[in-house]
């Protein structure tokens, strides 16, 4: 396939494996988080850990903008969903993730609400365009790249004046997560390295990790979505890390930019602005993490239209989704993995979606645990 | 659990768990408990085969097929994955009020053109109409009867370790191609369902080497869940190799638009043949033979696991494992 068997080369990637070992020193650990789920995705799906030397450690980062989603928002979506006359548009991976009480968007469609799948935010301005007698609500969630389509679609409700659709806003940021982890460290060094998104910055250009790079020295580099875009990414991380270099360097030069798409972040300025704090699923409350929409498109804020009750919940005690999006431990080492949480039943944030960090290993990678995971 | 949802019906855990707790326990008995995609049961003068399978496909017309030729098919390949000769099926069909006559008679030729090519006569059947919207249009339940060559028995529990693992040909087809045409999600392809009947080459590969051990057909859930299925039921684990398998690269392509992985999605004319290693060769050669089996391809082998890990080396190089869906695929958001 043009354009993407050119990334998955396996005599590439055995190149690279071997400058990878080759750089790496053996006296030390590098530990480097993959902030994207479409990394941790790629990585697991590729088998790519088995091409590091043991002393390069891959920590899979909070970016699955499924897995991060509090409970309570979920439940508020469900809530609506079933109010009458509601038709509730959400992307695809959405429909499955549990609320309290094993609740889902799936499980409130098979007790009658209309919950429809879209692939876009045009889909679901279109349901609201062919449903006039019903109130449509598209359910936002995304990091920055899932954001500006929503700005297109409440310009384009707004521009059209239509009544009957409106936008449930969960719209989170990147480098805000990333400087909350940082920040949460308390005194240890719970990074060597970052692979910086793909998608996202596209959309925020590279500039937009600088002041954390630098704030916290941190070698930065953003990475393309393919496997070997990723190797190529570890093998640069190392070298900066090796150099003692802190700078945010970018291996996915065919589609970022420093500055990123100016046209789209317009669009995401008029529509929305930053929520004083949110909470994250697994994260805790992360200030200035989040998107609400603006006053002037208030009619089209579901929030605002529909009395959606404050909803609370907590994650299972016995949960270390907490500590493995930090690094502090992997998803073996929660004693939930693999008995009471699966992905059949999640419990926590990192196995609700495929591309969330114990969702990946018990996907991919439960074979090398011994006889445990079964 | 208190209600049923869709992920009951997507060929993944929560749908053979559903089959175990409610109906396996409710209908116990020892044909049953085989557990394969139909029952073989020995009658006086030799041995049957019995298979059912309803259809609820939307789109009714895709490219490639309808649910009409994919009625006929389905089950035809359910009786002969068995190593059965097709005979007879029946057709039972809910049809919902105000459904299009046309189409009911486009579907009725289809299948009947689908009958004859595979060889085997529909004689009998049923028909209920129910109010609208109570139904998707129409919806399709055929069961099919052969008979089994005398010696041969084919399971999926006669795996072995070392056993060959092989396809017929290209993953996916059918269900990218059924996506292609849902509501919502429309693309420009060229990419046609395989929907075939799989009598006729099964027969070759059947005379050819009787020593098979095991047949499949890698329907909703696709090769990954078959591949699972097999290795439990078997007690085996299985090791493939991601570049052996084939898959179209417009298929390959849909997928990754998609977030969907061609491992889990549909086929509706390809088989899974598991064999001993010495007969491999030979079952290849008898598969690229013929015209539904040109892609054949040896994907990977059995190997002792009592874990009945399904594993899989990667293009990359590195291995992972190829598991069971957890409900419906659903494609991702970035």
């Amino acid at each position: 396939m043009k354009y993407v068997d050119e990334y998955r080369d396996g005599a590439t990637a055995a190149k690279l494996a071997r400058a990878i070992a080759a750089l790496a020193q053996p006296e030390r650990v590098y530990r480097l988080m993959e902030f994207c789920g479409g990394h941790t995705h790629a990585i697991s799906r590729h088998g790519l850990t088995d091409l590091l030397p043991p002393n390069v450690e891959m920590i899979h980062g909070p970016g699955c903008p499924v897995c991060v989603l509090p409970i309570e928002r979920l439940e508020a979506a469900i809530h609506l969903a079933l109010s009458e006359g509601v038709i509730l548009c959400s992307y695809g991976d959405m429909l499955r993730v549990p609320a309290a009480k094993g609740r889902s968007l799936l499980k409130a469609r098979a007790e009658g609400a209309d919950v429809r799948m879209v692939y876009s935010t045009t889909d679901a301005l279109q349901v609201a365009q062919d449903n006039p007698e019903r109130q449509v609500v598209f359910f936002a969630i995304g990091f920055e790249t899932t954001t500006p389509p929503t700005a297109v679609a409440l310009l384009h409700a707004k521009a059209l004046g239509l009544k009957n659709f409106s936008v449930f806003c969960n719209h989170v940021l990147t480098p805000a997560a990333i400087q909350g982890i940082l920040d949460g460290a308390q005194g240890e060094r719970p990074l060597d390295g970052v692979i910086g998104p793909s998608h996202v910055s596209t959309i925020i250009g590279s500039q937009a990790y600088e002041p954390f790079a630098f704030k916290h020295a941190l070698p930065v580099v953003i990475a393309g979505f393919e496997p070997l875009d990723v190797m190529q990414s570890i093998l640069m991380l190392i070298s900066q890390i090796n150099a003692g270099r802190h700078e945010v360097e970018n291996q996915y030069i065919r589609a970022v930019t420093r500055s990123g798409n100016a046209k789209a972040q317009a669009l995401v300025a008029e529509v929305f602005e930053l929520r004083p704090s949110f909470a994250w699923r697994g994260l805790g409350t992360v200030p200035w993490s989040a998107l609400s929409i603006r006053d002037a498109f208030a009619d089209l804020d579901a929030e605002k239209r529909f009395e959606v009750p404050a909803f609370t919940s907590q994650d299972n005690k016995a949960c270390a989704c907490a500590d493995i999006i930090r690094g502090r431990k992997k998803p073996r080492d929660c004693k939930l993995f693999g008995t009471a949480c699966t992905p059949d039943s999640p419990l926590g944030a990192c196995m609700v979606s495929s591309e969330g960090a114990c969702a990946a290993h018990w996907t991919f990678g439960r074979f090398r645990d011994g006889e445990a995971a079964q | 659990m208190t209600t049923i949802d869709l992920t009951h019906g997507s060929g993944g855990r929560a749908m053979h768990r559903l089959i175990k707790d409610v109906f396996a326990q409710a209908f116990d008995n020892h044909i049953l408990a085989q557990g394969n995609d139909q029952a073989a049961f020995d009658v006086a003068g030799g041995r049957m085969v019995m298979s059912t399978d309803g259809f609820v496909i939307s789109p009714l017309f895709f490219p490639g097929g309808d649910i009409g030729s994919l009625a006929v098919h389905g089950t035809v390949n359910d009786v002969a994955l068995a190593g059965a000769k097709p005979l007879y099926l029946s057709a039972g069909f809910i049809i919902e009020e105000g459904f299009p006559l046309s189409d009911l008679v486009t579907i009725a030729h289809s299948m009947a053109r689908a009958a004859q090519e595979a060889g085997v006569w529909i004689i009998t059947g049923d028909t209920k109409v129910v109010e609208r919207g109570k139904g998707d249009g129409v919806f399709i339940t055929t069961t099919g009867v052969g008979v089994v060559p005398p010696g041969l028995e084919l399971s999926g529990d006669k795996i072995r370790p070392g056993d060959a693992i092989l396809v017929s040909g290209t993953m996916g087809d059918h269900g990218v191609a059924v996506l292609s045409q849902r509501e919502g999600l429309s693309f420009e392809t060229q990419i046609l369902s395989d929907c075939a009947s799989l009598n006729h080459l099964i027969a070759d590969m059947v005379a050819a080497v009787p020593t098979l051990r095991c047949l499949r057909d890698p329907t909703r859930g696709g090769l990954a869940a078959t591949l699972n299925e097999l290795a439990h039921q078997s007690g085996v684990g299985m090791a493939v190799q991601e570049s052996a398998i084939p898959v179209r690269p417009e298929v390959a392509g849909a997928c990754e638009l998609l977030g969907l992985d061609p491992l889990n999605v549909a086929n509706e004319g390809k088989l899974v043949a598991f064999c001993p290693p010495e007969d491999a060769e030979r079952l290849l050669t008898v598969l690229r033979g013929h015209p539904l089996g040109k892609d054949a391809a040896i994907i990977g082998h059995a190997l002792d696991d009592p874990r009945c890990f399904v594993r899989m080396e990667t293009r990359m190089g590195g291995v992972r494992m190829i598991d069971w869906l957890s409900g419906e695929q659903l494609p991702r958001i970035c």
